[in-house]
């Protein structure tokens, strides 16, 4: 007879201590940000690499889900490649079931779902991730937060990640309803370099944008770049 | 020359004529109309005469189920089920397109062992065009921008149906020619009939009317 017990379990205190690693490895990994502009949504993230030696075109932190939906991490990278691969799962299974994309609260819902099924099942342990979710759907743009405990929620503009309470006071002094996306897009690059050792460059950041035609895509390092020269 | 066996050939055949049935659905202007016979019987026996087969959704959405009486019983159910979850989990009702792609999934599993029903699917789209399909019983999908028909009674009820459809029906006049054409053409079926009960889905109310019929 083999058991297999969950990890997690409570302390005295009603604390469940795993999930609170698991957000220690969540708030030391690089950061990320969001923010959802009127007519879009921008995430971009650090991309910290271990030496000057690995070659940093294959590195991709931001993944695209659906058409219109994408998603950066802060954390473990292999532990989001798990999630990502069960999420683009579940897109296209709705779509083979409706013939339409699937909306991205309920996409959101799906991951936030096996998260929290990995803080009760037995065997393993809980994601070593914080997600952003950046999608446009019927309605409108959105962007979306999961945390370890399977916890989520919507934000106008959200960070994660070892600076993200720095950003987030950052995201709050520059933040306005009406933003469009190219200017959120500045206002992100402008709230990484905030906390950013080192400089930021087309191969040190990675951003991912969504607008009203509703295709998630990832900019080259061109493109940031350029949006990098307009923000000096 | 290939002999099929007869318990090849014939078993669907029967088991699709077991109960009968007649449904028609028709799109007018920013309406649809989805009408059914009542009768209910086992071959020539006739059982029931208030058994309607189109199925409400929702407000903007019905679904006719004709063939075998007992797996229409179970579809219907299972639909319900599934909109319903739907509902709780999207918060909104189902769109009649995403619908459609639904029931063709949902028979498409059961590709080997098939529910012995032909659905038709009448609803109107959030921008209150009419949506229209209908499909066969392992779930390949015909759309149709004027009518659909199934059942027992369809080789009647195609030709009368080209005869009285024309476009830009308002629900009135779409009522009138869905009724006439279902009465006439479940008139030449032996299997289907004993009146008929007729839905026409407009943006803000859906028009009911069960119709009484003379049947020998």
């Amino acid at each position: 007879m083999q058991y297999s017990f969950s990890l997690t379990t409570f302390s005295p205190s009603g604390k469940l201590v795993q999930i609170e690693y698991a957000l220690a490895a969540v708030n030391g990994g690089a950061t990320s940000l969001g923010i959802k502009a009127s007519n879009g949504v921008v995430i971009a993230t650090e991309k910290k690499l271990p030496s000057t030696l690995v070659d940093e075109e294959t590195v991709k932190k931001i993944s695209l889900l659906t058409p219109n939906l994408g998603v950066a991490y802060a954390g473990m990278g292999p532990d989001s490649r798990v999630l990502v691969r069960k999420a683009r799962k579940a897109g296209q299974t709705y779509y083979r079931q409706y013939h339409e994309q699937m909306p991205v609260a309920q996409l959101v819902r799906e991951v936030a779902a096996v998260m929290q099924e990995f803080t009760q099942s037995g065997g393993v342990r809980p994601f070593g991730v914080s997600l952003l979710l950046a999608g446009v759907d019927e309605n409108g743009p959105q962007l979306y937060q999961v945390d370890p405990s399977g916890s989520y929620f919507a934000w106008k503009a959200s960070a994660i990640g070892k600076n993200a309470i720095n950003a987030r006071t950052f995201l709050e002094k520059r933040y306005s309803e009406d933003i469009e996306l190219e200017d959120a897009i500045h206002t992100a690059l402008l709230t990484l370099k905030d906390g950013f050792e080192g400089e930021l460059t087309g191969e040190t950041v990675e951003v991912g944008i969504v607008g009203e035609d509703r295709v998630f895509r990832v900019l080259t390092a061109a493109e940031v770049s350029d949006y990098l020269q307009e923000v000096e | 020359m290939v002999v099929t066996p007869d318990h090849l050939t014939l078993q669907p055949r029967v088991i699709f004529e077991y109960n009968g049935s007649a449904i028609i659905a028709m799109a007018g202007k920013e309406c649809v109309a989805i009408a059914s016979d009542l009768r209910f019987g086992v071959q020539l026996q006739t059982l029931a005469t208030d058994h309607k087969k189109v199925y409400k959704i929702h407000d903007q959405l019905f679904l006719g189920l004709s063939g075998l009486a007992s797996d229409a019983e179970t579809l219907s159910q299972r639909f319900k089920f599934k909109h319903t979850l739907y509902k709780l989990r999207e918060e909104r009702d189902i769109k009649p397109s995403a619908f459609a792609q639904l029931v063709s999934a949902t028979l498409y599993e059961k590709r080997f062992g098939p529910y012995f029903c032909q659905p038709v699917i009448a609803g109107l789209e959030p921008d209150g065009t009419p949506y229209l399909c209908g499909m066969d019983s392992i779930g390949a999908i015909e759309t149709a921008k004027d009518f659909m028909i199934a059942g027992t009674a369809s080789d009647a009820l195609l030709g009368i149906c080209e005869s009285l459809w024309r476009p830009d029906m308002g629900p009135e006049e779409l009522f009138e020619v869905t009724a006439e054409a279902l009465l006439s053409g479940q008139g030449r079926d032996c299997l289907a009939g004993w009146g008929a009960v007729v839905y026409v889905i407009t943006k803000d109310q859906i028009i009911a009317r069960q119709l009484k019929e003379r049947t020998v």
